[in-house]
């Protein structure tokens, strides 16, 4: 008897040869312990050592090799052969990324977004190093770190039909980080964020589809830090109106 | 992907794919957002419906009556029907996003989402209970 074997149709894009994306069949082995990632190595090394794509760690950690699987965003080092059975099961390209080749997109946009909401921590005076740690509290690092979980993998941006209908939108995952910094107890730089977010391409264009949260792979919830952005904003606004100047 | 990009030797043709205007039929959460985003046409409906309910008992006993035996005509009551689905459809809908936009800290631990979404929920059962006493009563 022959092993079992499951076909994976992957989306194909050689700019030098194909004019848009096509699918090509391959039949790997079905193997329990074998994830998306792993068949995609093997047809790599097996048969067809041009088809290109991006990994590392292979451990949920670096972000690198997320593609969309039977249609769905998600890291393929952590989406099992047999949990997408019976197949074909289909490998793509993340939404909304301009492909560079097969699944490799380009990520030029979000790294250029990541940098304008300016996620590390800002201090109006640092204090001296004699001085010791910033402390924190077990409650004041609950308070931000799940936006800290993020890995970059931007699941979050192919999840979002916001960000594909309008590209300048910053995006689920930077302003996530975003607030990342700004619940951080060490941070003095929440009101230079709120500047940058609460522009026309920053959390008002979130009409809170909510797909981001759900496709995170380490529950993240950016829908989240992003309707919290949103509260924060309108109340800082109501302030302003309601108290006299100075004193919000 | 909103600035010109300059192609180099290497990256001769980057493929970019259009958005479907269907984009929403792909799958059905993002159908179910779009239903959400426009059950505000029905809230905003029976909005108006009010008002003009409150103008019609400002211009006296006849407008009102007259207003009443609109409303029992099918158009409105199905009308009103079907707003009365998209409205409990929004209702419920954000109850149950409400603890992903507030976060409520007691003693400086979060307060879990079900218990945020319960309040609203409760709030919901208690003024509902509140005017159907009013009614009942009248």
């Amino acid at each position: 008897m022959s092993a079992a074997t499951v076909t994976l149709e992957v989306a194909r894009y050689r700019p030098e040869r194909e004019a848009s994306p096509c699918f090509e069949a391959y039949e790997v082995p079905l193997r329990n312990d074998w994830t998306v990632l792993d068949a995609l190595n093997h047809i790599k090394d097996t048969a067809d050592g041009s088809l290109s794509f991006r990994w590392s760690c292979r451990m949920g950690v670096c972000g690198s090799c997320g593609m969309k699987v039977n249609g769905e965003p998600k890291l393929t080092c952590g989406t099992f052969l047999s949990d997408c059975l019976p197949g074909p099961i289909r490998v793509e390209p993340l939404d909304y990324f301009p492909v560079i080749r097969d699944l490799v997109v380009d990520i030029t946009d979000f790294m250029k977004k990541l940098r304008k909401v300016k996620p590390w921590i800002i201090r109006k005076q640092e204090k001296p190093t004699s001085q010791g740690e910033y402390l924190q509290t077990p409650d004041q690092l609950d308070a931000y770190k799940p936006f800290s979980m993020c890995i970059n993998c931007l699941l979050c941006y192919s999840a979002c039909p916001i960000y594909g209908l309008e590209p300048s939108f910053i995006g689920p995952a930077a302003l996530a980080l975003a607030q990342r910094y700004n619940q951080d107890s060490r941070d003095e730089g929440s009101a230079e964020r709120l500047g940058i977010v609460s522009e026309h391409d920053g959390i008002w264009q979130c009409t809170f589809v909510g797909e981001c949260s759900k496709v995170c792979p380490k529950n993240v919830d950016p829908a989240g830090a992003i309707q919290q952005y949103k509260l924060t904003v309108a109340a800082r606004w109501f302030r302003s109106l309601l108290l006299p100047k100075g004193a919000h | 992907m909103s600035e010109p990009v300059h192609y180099t030797p290497f990256h001769p043709r980057w493929h970019r794919k259009r958005v479907s205007v269907w984009w929403w039929l792909k799958k059905g959460s993002y159908a179910l957002f779009v239903l959400r985003e426009l059950t505000s046409v029905f809230v905003a409906l029976l909005a108006l419906l009010c008002l003009w309910q409150v103008r019609a008992v400002m211009q006296g006993p006849v407008a009102y009556v007259e207003l009443l035996a609109w409303m029992r005509t099918p158009f409105f009551l199905g009308l009103n029907a079907v707003s009365l689905l998209f409205v409990l459809f929004h209702a419920v809908t954000w109850f149950n996003l409400a603890p992903k936009a507030m976060v409520v800290r007691v003693r400086g631990k979060r307060v879990p989402d079900w218990a945020v979404a319960g309040s609203n929920y409760l709030a919901w059962v208690v003024l509902s209970a509140a005017v159907a006493f009013l009614l009942m009563r009248a």
